[in-house]
């Protein structure tokens, strides 16, 4: 029987309660809801850290409109997509400089990249490191889920020894990147690792990197059920969320030589690095000034600031 | 709230209350509001939504101290807590 | 509106091609530079870190090129001019974050001060052999704007032109010098500011509520906004409607993606800048762009010395889009098109589609490494009387 295009929208609507149409969840106002569902996976957890992220974002003493989001490709890259910011989906890898550009030249935004472990750490590697180590002021939320889960489930430099992927199918014997250990080595002045299961932890750290000047880092380890937990014999994303709270330990200050991931190993949390250096628009200001004096002009830096 | 001896700033806090409010239609049947709600008041249904899955229902609304957990966990913005009145119940 | 007299490095000047670029970016508001070093451009980028700090303007040497195109785009982005400069390996780099602006329809200007190549080719000697890459690199369908100078005046004057450009009409724009304009020493003339007209940055005027980022004006361009200004818009490279939300579907890649070929193709009148002498009764027409036309002017000398009249020159200043009618047009009624090309025949392959066999093209090829002998370009002539 050939059901037409309105009986099916009126028999949609049947099943949405009068209730739930005036129902408005308190986010709605920081998402692009006309986008909403998203495309993640039942059980993912990246809209979990998106949640913490606007959590974060609603108490930042920060207008609105000066925050910007940028993210690259990959299931996290889609996270510009579907925020109501002034929102940027780029090329894979190149985030971190393309945010790098949009702050530098407008001081006064607070950027903010947030995409996935493959885009930042491998294609866009490189920029990592050279923008820690400038310690530009922009903040890194890195989402973890130790594969590439958008392409079908391949090898990250984070998938952990032994864990299948599909361009590793015997299992993956290359060493992976520790993630924190890597921004501290580069510069960074904030580093901090949380699971999306620690909620209010993780919403805190991210107000805190927002906040901090310089280069912050936050890894954000999620669950990725389709890819990373099938194709390990891992469970659910709910498998996955018992496995954190099981092994998760909060070891602030840690050193970040010591909180490397194995194959379902213990996961230390916490804030790492926590320092305060000069940011690259501080150096470039102070350093210039003293040796131009009066002939050189601040950048991002009004008249009116200026004296 | 039963408690094995009595807290001593009893008469100074206040344990709230909330009201769930479940976005059925947008669930995705995840169980992360089931497995951590702290007071156990939410179980997946065994009715389905349009695209299939069971959504949450709550069991025993009064029950919820407003913790937000569900809220702060569900990945699909599904499910939110609002506040309502602050109950002071020291004596049962 | 005129130019910013900060920038303005009024008077006259002996500075070299890169010196000129630098000071024509100055000129033009341009307030934000990421670079790699990469001979023959490294003079542009160098000049610019002198010359920022004391006008109000940003410079980073970024890690690699693929981080100095990055940080171009998002720098427009937050309403600022922005520019790189490379040459030919760091362009090919380049080539994924190109189609991104493209894309995203940022104004932005990309410098390649061309050497011999392919690969680490000759770094220090001219090539012209990028001309079809500036226009075909990236991947996927889009259209660019290229101007190629032949002096260091030019230079400064395109730069500003190619500024212009790419704010009128919301898209990367491409400077096309070779090691030979950027390293030589000529006088350059800057006039002062107020001579100098800037194409502002057509920022929209509509409130947030109203303002849809890809909806386009009649000349297919659309308004642009910037980071910070509370139009909480979202900008995508995957193929997008007119809110920027993706919108894979085949129907929005024909409105999204076709509209791009059709912002320049449509408005190309406006966009070309040629130089015709001695067109009107011509029998050959020497084509050339860059500093081959320095020399095509003493082939053409060369050739008249030895009796050969009515031969037609045309300079091309703005490579791409290629002037297509022009070239149909000329070909009804001329016996030749002579081009010499510091390459193995790129632009030439344009002339020849668009002479479409009613007459003759001849390529006048050369490596690179030099510039042409003069003589080629006469003999070249000589075939096309024949």
């Amino acid at each position: 029987m050939k059901v037409d295009e309105a009986e099916k929208v009126k028999r949609k609507r049947k099943l949405i309660s009068v209730e739930e149409n005036n129902l408005e969840h308190p986010l709605e106002p920081w998402l692009r809801m006309e986008r909403i569902p998203h495309i993640w996976c039942p059980t993912c957890g990246i809209g979990t850290a998106v949640t913490c992220f606007i959590e974060a974002m609603k108490k930042v003493n920060v207008p609105r409109k000066d925050i910007c989001v940028v993210s690259g490709i990959g299931c996290s890259g889609r996270i510009a997509g579907y925020i109501r910011l002034d929102s940027f989906h780029t090329t894979h890898g190149r985030a971190i400089p393309f945010a790098a550009g949009l702050k530098l030249a407008n001081p006064r935004l607070h950027v903010v990249v947030f995409s996935g472990d493959g885009d930042l750490v491998s294609i866009g590697g490189n920029h990592l490191i050279h923008t820690a180590r400038r310690n530009i002021d922009i903040t890194v939320l890195c989402i973890n889920n130790f594969i590439y889960a958008m392409t079908g489930g391949q090898l990250a430099p984070t998938t952990p020894p032994t864990a299948i992927a599909t361009t590793a199918p015997y299992g993956n014997y290359e060493h992976p990147f520790n993630l924190p250990l890597l921004a501290a080595s580069c510069g960074a002045v904030y580093v901090a690792r949380w699971t999306a299961l620690h909620v209010r932890r993780l919403t805190k750290s991210i107000g805190e990197a927002f906040q901090k000047k310089g280069f912050s880092f936050v890894e954000i380890i999620c669950p990725c059920t389709t890819l990373y937990a099938r194709k390990n014999k891992l469970g659910t994303g709910l498998d996955l969320m018992k496995f954190y709270h099981d092994n998760s330990v909060i070891a602030h200050g840690a050193d970040p030589k010591d909180v490397d991931i194995q194959f379902q190993s213990e996961i230390k949390v916490g804030k790492f690095v926590d320092i305060e250096k000069p940011c690259y628009l501080d150096n470039y200001n102070q350093y210039l000034k003293q040796k131009l004096g009066d002939k050189f002009k601040p950048y991002g830096v009004s008249d009116e600031e200026k004296h | 709230m039963k408690y094995w001896r009595t807290p001593l700033d009893v008469d100074r806090v206040k344990i709230p209350h909330g009201e769930v409010h479940i976005m059925r239609e947008r669930c995705k049947g995840c169980g992360f509001c089931v497995e951590y709600c702290p007071k156990g008041i939410l179980e997946l249904s065994s009715e389905f939504n349009a695209k299939g899955y069971h959504p949450p229902i709550v069991t025993n609304g009064a029950l919820c101290v407003h913790c937000q957990l569900c809220e702060m966990l569900c990945p699909e913005f599904a499910i939110f807590c609002v506040l309502k009145e602050e109950e002071v119940d020291h004596e049962s | 509106m005129k130019a910013d007299p900060a920038g303005v490095l009024t008077g006259e000047h002996y500075l070299d091609g890169d010196k000129a670029c630098a000071e024509g970016a100055l000129a033009a508001g341009c307030r934000f530079f990421a670079g790699y070093p990469i001979t023959p451009s490294t003079e542009v980028a160098e000049r610019i870190s002198e010359r920022f700090p004391l006008v109000g303007g940003i410079f980073i040497q970024m890690e690699d090129e693929l981080a100095s195109i990055a940080a171009v785009v998002g720098a427009a982005w937050s309403g600022v001019k922005s520019m790189t400069v490379t040459s030919g390996p760091g362009f090919s780099l380049m080539m994924e974050n190109i189609g991104l602006g493209a894309m995203l329809e940022t104004p932005c200007v990309i410098v390649n001060v061309q050497r011999g190549g392919p690969s680490t080719g000759l770094p220090t000697l001219p090539g012209q052999a990028d001309m079809m890459q500036v226009r075909w690199g990236s991947h996927g369908d889009y259209e660019i704007i290229a101007l190629s100078p032949n002096s260091p005046q030019e230079c400064f004057d395109l730069t500003i032109t190619a500024f212009n450009l790419s704010e009128q009409f919301r898209v990367p724009t491409f400077v096309m010098m070779d090691e030979c304009v950027g390293h030589m020493t000529e006088k350059v003339v800057i006039p002062p500011a107020e001579e100098i007209e800037i194409y502002p940055r057509r920022f929209t005027k509509k409130k947030p509520e109203e303002y849809l980022p890809y909806a386009y004006q009649e000349d297919l361009v659309p308004e642009i906004v910037k980071a910070g200004d509370g139009y909480f818009f979202h900008v995508t490279g995957l193929t997008h409607d007119e809110r920027g939300y993706p919108d894979m579907s085949w129907e929005m890649q024909e409105k999204c993606v076709h509209r791009l070929l059709d912002k320049i193709n449509k408005n190309a009148g406006k966009i070309f800048i040629i130089e015709e002498e001695n067109m009107e009764n011509a029998e050959v027409v020497v084509i050339s762009y860059g500093i081959t036309s320095r020399v095509a002017l003493r082939g053409i000398q060369l050739a008249q010395k030895a009796g050969m009249k009515n031969i037609g020159r045309m300079r091309l200043l703005t490579v791409w889009p290629f002037p297509e009618q022009r070239i149909r047009g000329l070909a009804s009624r001329v016996k030749a098109f002579v081009m010499p090309e510091m390459n193995y025949g790129q632009v030439v392959r344009e002339v020849e589609r668009c002479a479409a066999g009613k007459c003759k093209t001849i390529l006048v090829p050369h490596g690179g490494g030099t510039v042409h002998p003069p003589e080629t370009i006469y003999q070249a002539i000589k075939e096309a009387y024949q």
